[in-house]
């Protein structure tokens, strides 16, 4: 700017119209590869959700043709499924143990986490540093005595064991749902103690009602996590007709794909079948899987 | 509970009956916790430990047989097997996640209108169950009819055998996890956000550049984030299970995969579980629990080399 060789006004002008000219081209070049780049990645991320419905529409000579619009369209598939397994039992067992392991776990945390946050008494954060070290705590490490547990108490083979270890509070929720109490202001307790109100009458008439954002949250997020857990009940369930839906849908890819019958669009259109529910969930609850993954950033 | 109040009260005699009143609250709204942490956490833990010098298969009573689990664990050719499995997934599996998921984030936080849609894009794979995503991934690595191959048949590429050349079989599971990283996107998404603009335009009057914007700004204001999700997915992607197992392991006889898709917890969970070897299994869940914690202290020890806390 400061750099005055004697030029022509016009010529300044030419060159800024210039100077204004590349960076148009510029930001239209950015602009381009943004669009590309953004349209790319979105196919790659979509593709397998796209091949995954429309083979599993498909007869079964079809499955792999790699067509996109299954012709012609199987909608068999989708009751073979329910003929050849029985899914409608696993789904309605996924669903009551998601719902219980849901509803403890957030019942569990909101007491455990009130009382690590409005309580004062000697050792709290001691025993609450207890409870942020256990999240680091590889779960291989409990497996094998928790199994002894429930396998003393008799609840091997029952869905017991897949959801009642929620009553006992879990701890990166508590975590969650204590930053959401301490976010309280303490009067408002206070208050309430004042005019007579019991611990227990402030925990659910007051803390509750204000953290409903927090424990919906837990509650999806717990609903998400048994909706899509293996490992539990691949260790504690043997009886087919037990089974949650990827337990089921395991059993179907050992019967149907991979050396078994190779019936690929049973196990597809099970694949599918699975999934549906957790989409469904995410679209009705979209703004609490956001902040519950900000919340868990948190500790960063 | 009557144990419990009359250990912490004691010392503290002084205290009015309105504190003390508070305080065995307070115990009363935790003790769900406690309760679990010595059934489900502290006793299982030291039972573990005490299992891992045992022979023991469930229906007979544990065997004392000193260190030979732990002898085991040197000498077994599928432990070093899994490990190595394992480690090797980790260190390509996190830098990638990490990388795509910083490239994602930071396309999306261009995008104006339109971001929850596609953050809805890349957030749905990450929700899928991962026994639907091992089922279905292991059609798209299909070396054949799969669609990855035939996407770079189009490109002219003849692609590796994802599911059956025991040299890809490892890189296609580390490219089935990266479609699921939408949560740590939507954490540098979040993070990203926090950045405040005014360090941007102090940037450019200063004349930066957007690489130098990128390199000196965005990238140590995100860093507590960034090393958030180092400290996370290293963890959670040595004990990687669930996909996995679900493609190549169970009844199938999987082939190739079977050794070079025995990752560490798949090898643990068939020790207990399938063999019956509960000892074997306590020894090597505390292999794993050491080396997971030495990885962490070293990077919470060098984390404050490179990650800038606001504040601190």
């Amino acid at each position: 700017m400061a750099a005055s060789t004697p030029e022509t006004l016009a010529d300044i002008r030419r060159q800024q119209a210039q100077r204004l000219r590349q960076a148009e081209i510029r930001r239209l070049l950015a602009r381009i590869v943004f669009i590309a780049l953004l349209i790319g990645c979105t196919i790659m991320f979509m593709a397998p959700f796209v091949w995954l419905i429309s083979a599993s529409l498909k007869v079964r000579a079809e499955v792999f043709n790699n067509e996109l619009i299954p012709d012609p369209i199987a909608w068999e598939n989708y009751i073979n499924v329910w003929q050849a397994a029985p899914v409608l039992a696993w789904l309605k067992n996924s669903v009551i143990v998601g719902f219980l392991a849901a509803a403890t776990v957030t019942l569990s945390c909101a007491a455990i986490a009130f009382g690590f946050s409005y309580f004062r008494f000697p050792g709290r954060d001691t025993l609450f540093g207890l409870v942020l070290a256990t999240m680091m705590l590889p779960g291989a490490v409990t497996m094998v005595p928790v199994f002894l547990v429930w396998n003393g108490l008799g609840l091997v083979n029952t869905q017991v064991p897949l959801w009642a270890g929620n009553l006992f509070g879990s701890a990166f929720y508590i975590f969650m749902i204590r930053q959401f109490y301490l976010s309280l202001p303490r009067e408002l307790f206070e208050a309430a103690r004042v005019d007579g109100a019991s611990y227990l009458q402030i925990w659910r008439h007051i803390a509750l009602p204000l953290t409903r954002t927090a424990l919906i949250v837990v509650f999806i997020f717990e609903f998400k996590a048994s909706w899509t857990d293996l490992i539990k009940p691949l260790i504690y369930l043997y009886n087919t007709a037990l089974f949650t839906l990827p337990r089921g849908l395991k059993a179907i890819l050992d019967q149907f794909g991979q050396g078994g019958e190779m019936q690929w669009e049973i196990v597809l259109a099970a694949s599918v079948i699975v999934t549906i529910p957790m989409i469904v969930i995410f679209f009705l609850g979209q703004r609490y899987f956001m902040e519950g993954i900000a919340t868990s950033g948190l500790k960063g | 509970m009557t144990q419990q109040s009359a250990v912490v009260v004691r010392p503290f005699g002084r205290t009015t009956p309105l504190q003390r009143n508070e305080m065995l609250a307070g115990l009363a709204f935790i003790s769900p916790w406690f309760i679990g942490f010595l059934v489900f956490t502290a006793g299982p833990m030291i039972a573990s430990l005490g299992l891992a010098f045992t022979e023991y298969d469930v229906l007979n009573p544990p065997k004392f047989v000193g260190l030979q689990n732990f002898q085991r664990l040197l000498t077994d050719p599928r432990l070093g097997l899994s490990l190595g499995n394992s480690i090797f997934y980790t260190v390509l599996h996190v830098p990638l996640v990490m990388m795509v998921a910083l490239g994602l984030a930071l396309l999306l936080n261009r995008v104006g209108k339109a971001a929850g849609f596609f953050r809805t894009v890349f957030y749905l794979p990450s929700i899928t169950p991962a026994v639907a995503v091992g089922a279905l991934w292991l059609w798209i690595l299909n070396p054949r009819i799969g669609l990855i191959n035939r996407g770079l048949a189009l490109l002219g590429i003849a692609g590796p055998g994802w599911t059956t050349d025991p040299n890809w079989i490892k890189p296609g599971i580390v490219l089935m996890s990266l479609w699921s990283v939408g949560s740590t996107v939507i954490l540098y998404l979040a993070a990203l956000r926090n950045v405040p603009p005014e360090l941007y335009e102090a940037a450019r009057i200063d004349g930066a550049n957007g690489w130098q914007q990128f390199r000196h700004i965005t990238i140590p204001m995100i860093s507590g984030t960034v090393f958030f999700t180092l400290v996370v997915n290293t963890i959670a992607s040595l004990q990687i299970f669930t996909e996995v197992y679900t493609m190549y392991f169970g009844n199938m006889n999987s082939g190739a995969a079977a050794s070079a898709g025995l990752f560490y917890n798949i090898y643990l969970f068939r020790q207990a579980f399938e063999f019956l070897r509960m000892g074997y299994a306590s020894a090597m869940a505390w292999l794993l629990f050491v080396i997971i914690m030495i990885l962490t202290v070293i990077q919470l020890r060098t984390s404050n080399r490179w990650v800038y806390y606001e504040g601190a």
